[in-house]
């Protein structure tokens, strides 16, 4: 027996990326640097989320050059975005090789009511929920990891705390509900019964769950950690930060010592009086410009 | 008076640390994930397990890790390095200048079977474990590329070594922990126990001098 493309090795990918951040670069150098900063991975991008927010127009998937010169640039895995169900774009990245397709509502979506098919692909997924049933139905589409959707480019915590607590809510819920309240339940959650039951089994994602969206600063990253998240997307903070290396690598050690403030505190230190990204308040934000409201 | 479980630590910067931790209690230790110097004292054994390995070794470094493992590793702690931790115990990287801890005498190729779209299931041949292939997950997988004198080869996937023992100190370019079969894990606790043994047996002698 010898086979690629598992829901094993799909999974498993994201397993060994567990406690780690995930940097959003839009050059080799970038790259480069959220690698010396200790990135487990990279998401090469031509223009990250805050960019994107405030040019408007359509957002696709970036230059294969481009995206190829990063995948040369570094050892650690790296990550691209489709736009949600772009299964040709999908396609395409899947052909150089990429290390995990991120089909990211911070793109502009090409179908406004399906998903890629992600059984379908050797190359792992991950997808971006705003709550359980949305968690699963990735899931049940191939998604072999799934990150709290937030608020991409906003520099605002608040949407991906309340993404990562209502999906720990739902998982709480689910591992203390009678059996014969499942199926209700998936009905609710309009996921598919056999992923909800797992999720009610086991009292975790069956698969691993990151965070994104809006993390700015090493407390924001100790924060997501401690209410759940298994480990980190940084797009905006870092590379909109006056000192990219140093922010980079105070996110990496608040990430890993996540429950010491001792080492939050130290890596929020050394950043001295440098300013984190500028945030906008997301309940000012008009609907049309919410990425995190795109997909269901 | 019954046996204390062997203490194993799971290191646990970054990697895939629950899924060893589980796999270490279901074959008997009393597992414990690692994160800071003060808890390797206690430990019988180590694990590395996968991740990133440029990651880890810069927060070893950063957080001055790297020279007490060393130190227990070489009065004969039993280290095992899996994929990622392979990587941090060899001597060498092939082609990358990348710091490691340098205490299994090997050469590793990083990704050398390939990038993700190559990670794969695989009946290995493991004959230190016995009858039945084992179930090997590999994943961005690195390879042995040079093997030192004193390293024994214990399987190799076409052609090029993917387990090896030096002494205390085991590595697999695999991922037992993603599988159900605990025989990798027994392995290791067999050498945890032996180490266990042959201290106890030293710690007497030099009680009774």
């Amino acid at each position: 027996m010898e086979q690629t493309g598992t829901d094993k090795v799909k999974r498993g990918l994201a397993q060994m990326l567990k406690g780690g951040v995930i940097m959003d670069v839009v050059t080799p150098e970038h790259a480069v640097i959220a690698q010396e900063a200790g990135a487990v991975s990279v998401m090469a991008l031509e223009r990250i989320p805050a960019d994107i927010r405030a040019m408007g127009g359509v957002a696709r998937m970036s230059s294969l050059e481009l995206i190829q010169a990063i995948m040369d640039a570094v050892t650690i895995p790296v990550m691209a975005k489709v736009r949600i169900g772009h299964f040709a774009e999908a396609q395409v990245l899947q052909s150089i090789g990429i290390d995990y397709i991120d089909e990211s509502e911070v793109l502009t979506p090409a179908d406004d009511k399906y998903h890629v098919e992600k059984h379908a692909f050797t190359t792992p997924f991950v997808c971006g929920a705003r709550d359980l049933g949305e968690a699963l139905r990735r899931i049940g589409e191939g998604a072999a990891m799934i990150r709290s959707k937030g608020e991409a480019g906003s520099g605002n915590i608040v949407e991906a705390v309340r993404h990562m607590r209502a999906i720990g809510d739902s998982i709480r819920e689910l591992s203390v509900a009678p059996k014969e309240e499942l199926m209700a339940r998936a009905r609710e959650l309009g996921a598919p019964f056999e992923l909800v039951a797992q999720v009610a089994r086991e009292g975790r994602l069956p698969v691993v769950l990151f965070c994104a969206g809006g993390v700015s600063t090493p407390a924001d990253a100790a924060l997501m950690m401690q209410l759940g998240a298994e480990g980190i997307f940084v797009g905006s903070g870092i590379f909109k930060s006056k000192d990219p290396r140093k922010f980079a690598k105070a996110i990496v050690d608040a990430t890993t010592h996540y429950e010491d403030p001792k080492v939050v505190a130290e890596a929020c230190r050394s950043l001295g009086m440098q300013e984190a990204m500028p945030g906008l308040d997301v309940r000012k934000l008009p609907e049309s410009e919410m990425l995190s409201s795109r997909g269901n | 008076m019954a046996e204390r479980e062997p203490v194993v630590g799971v290191l646990a910067l970054q990697g895939d640390v629950e899924e060893h931790l589980a796999a270490l209690r279901r074959a008997g230790a009393d597992a414990r994930a690692v994160k800071t110097r003060e808890q390797l004292d206690a430990l019988d054994g180590l694990v590395i397990p996968g991740g990133e390995s440029t990651t880890v070794m810069k927060l070893l470094q950063r957080f001055g890790m790297d020279a007490p493992i060393i130190d227990r590793v070489q009065s004969g702690m039993p280290l095992w390095g899996t994929c990622m931790g392979m990587i941090v115990a060899a001597r060498d990287v092939a082609d990358i200048r990348q710091p490691t801890l340098g205490v299994l005498d090997v050469t590793v190729r990083r990704n050398a079977f390939g990038r993700q779209n190559e990670s794969v299931e695989i009946d290995l041949d493991v004959p230190a474990l016995g009858p039945g292939a084992f179930p090997a997950v590999f994943i961005r997988a690195p390879w042995i590329e040079r093997i030192g004198d004193e390293v024994e080869l214990l399987a190799s996937r076409d052609g090029h070594g993917v387990m090896v023992r030096q002494a205390n100190v085991l590595a697999t370019s695999f991922h037992p922990e993603l599988t159900g079969d605990s025989r990798v894990h027994a392995y290791f606790l067999s050498m945890v126990e032996r180490a266990r043994a042959a201290r106890k047996k030293i710690g007497k002698r030099s009680t009774a001098a």
